[in-house]
């Protein structure tokens, strides 16, 4: 059973966000994304600076089948993104949530975090596309 | 709910993801498709590749039958047990499959198809073989496992059913091909570059062989393992590297077509020999890829001065830590190309197959 932490907020396209005490947030995807995408063998993140529009494809994970996009949760600036996953793509499976976080950024729009999916909500969302 | 194996129920209990494959639900993996991969590489993996279609060709006149069925020569398998590798065309020599066929007796021959191909194979046989008066039967009381890996002939060696002298004949076995033993029939061939057997095996013993394997420290692989290992070994996958539309001379597999000897009628053998008076305009080749990312089937290829092409077949190779692929290209001297890997041209190498065989790297 994939793990869903009850303190972060997520996006129906399987990222989550962590609200960071300097007001900056944390994107990165869940373990229920990981599992399903298999063992990752390359990550693409976006450079610190680039704006991104909330639902934009922000980021690249290709497990040995196949690639998918990630897409930004919210709207905002990029501060930071994770330099270890070029090396280390597999940080991602092994810790989804913590080494395994992908961006950083300074959301342009505190109303979109609020409209995020609670761990609960999300939890119920992928239960109802496995049914 | 697709079509299943005799080990569904196993793979499941393993905590296997299951995926469709061609109208099956087979393992995709047990948890790691590269902790597979490397056990294969490194040790040994067993794979359930029950799926596949094994059938059995009986008559006085099978042999000449396959002589016109296939496109490499039959008359090649002089010793019982020996595997051919071979293409089933069309007339217009298109690839319908590509098959292995055993000589077992002079008038008993067993033939593997692709799991994906199965009923479109055996629609194309059943008549011509009826027309010789060959006998087509479909074994599907048998499964199979592949067992591969650096130690898995001296692993399953333990687990043989039959005599001491008999198992001694299995471990005697050349490369490419097989014997009988005990109500299994045991062949050295595999789709990994690594030694190994294939076992077919009444399907009431797979799961119990499944589980002995496991207890000898053989790895379950599922079936994504299969298709990276056998892209480093550079075997072609039907549906992706060849088909209908395309012919073996622009596949990479022009060594499977016998051209010799001459008077050998076989299907597709007059397209083919257009094809080749005219030149084959593209080929098959391997590709290597020099920047980071990874390189999937259907991708463009450019080619300077020569054209486009095709990614074919492209992953991730684990045993590289490179992405790796199969590619039809325009004929023509070339050895680098840009690929369009997400709308970005990245740099790669043509590079003759196969990049990995038994643990080594081949390709630089």
């Amino acid at each position: 059973m994939s793990q869903t932490p009850s303190d972060l907020k997520y996006a129906r396209s399987h990222e989550w966000v962590k609200p960071l005490a300097d007001g900056t947030v944390e994107i990165g995807i869940s373990d229920h994304a990981q599992s399903a995408l298999g063992d990752l063998v390359f990550v693409e993140v976006p450079a610190a600076g680039r704006t991104l529009a909330k639902g934009e494809a922000c980021a690249v994970v290709e497990s040995v089948k196949a690639a998918s996009d990630v897409y930004s949760p919210l709207s905002g600036t990029v501060t930071e993104s994770n330099a270890e996953l070029a090396n280390a793509p597999e940080l991602i499976n092994q810790d989804p949530y913590g080494a395994g976080w992908m961006l950083r950024m300074k959301p342009a729009d505190s109303a979109e975090l609020d409209a995020l999916l609670s761990a609960a909500d999300y939890e119920a969302a992928v239960q109802a596309d496995g049914a | 709910m697709g079509r299943r194996t005799p080990l569904f129920e196993l793979h499941t209990r393993l905590g296997a993801r299951i995926v469709d494959f061609g109208g099956w639900d087979m393992p995709v993996h047990y948890g790691s498709q590269i902790e597979e991969h490397h056990a294969v590489r490194r040790k040994a993996g067993v794979f359930d590749v029950s799926h596949m279609c094994v059938v059995d060709l009986t008559g006085e006149t099978v042999r000449p039958f396959l002589g016109q069925l296939v496109a490499n020569d039959v008359g090649k398998l002089r010793t019982p047990g020996r595997a051919l590798y071979s293409c089933l065309l069309n007339e217009a020599g298109g690839v319908l499959d590509d098959l292995i066929i055993y000589y077992l007796r002079e008038d008993f021959f067993r033939v593997v198809v692709n799991a994906g191909t199965r009923d479109k194979d055996l629609a194309w046989i059943r008549p011509r073989a009826a027309a010789r008066g060959v006998q087509v039967a479909e074994r599907t009381d048998l499964a199979m496992l592949a067992v591969q890996g650096p130690a898995a002939r001296g692993i399953v060696e333990t687990l043989l059913p039959g005599d001491a002298r008999a198992r001694a004949a299995v471990m005697r076995l050349a490369p490419f091909s097989g014997c009988a033993i005990g109500g299994w029939f045991v062949a050295r061939t595999g789709y990994t570059g690594e030694d190994g057997f294939e076992i077919m095996l009444p399907a009431a013993e797979a799961e119990a062989t499944w589980v002995a394997l496991n207890e000898h420290g053989v790895r379950s692989c599922g079936l994504g393992a299969r298709d990276t290992l056998r892209l480093e070994a550079g075997m072609n996958l039907y549906g992706n590297d060849m088909d209908e539309s395309t012919h073996p001379l622009e596949s990479g597999l022009a060594w499977t077509v016998a051209f010799e000897p001459a008077e050998r009628d076989f299907v597709g053998r007059a397209a083919l020999e257009t094809a080749r008076e005219q030149g084959v305009g593209r080929r098959l080749v391997g590709l290597l890829l020099e920047d980071r990312g990874v390189l999937r089937s259907h991708q463009r290829v450019v080619v300077a001065g020569l054209g486009d092409g095709e990614v074919t077949s492209g992953t991730f190779s684990p045993t590289m830590q490179k992405s790796i692929a199969l590619a039809r290209v325009p004929a023509g001297a070339a050895d680098r190309v840009q690929v369009d890997v997400r709308g970005k041209l990245l740099d790669a190498r043509i590079v003759r197959p196969p990049f990995v065989r038994q643990g080594k790297i081949l390709v630089s």
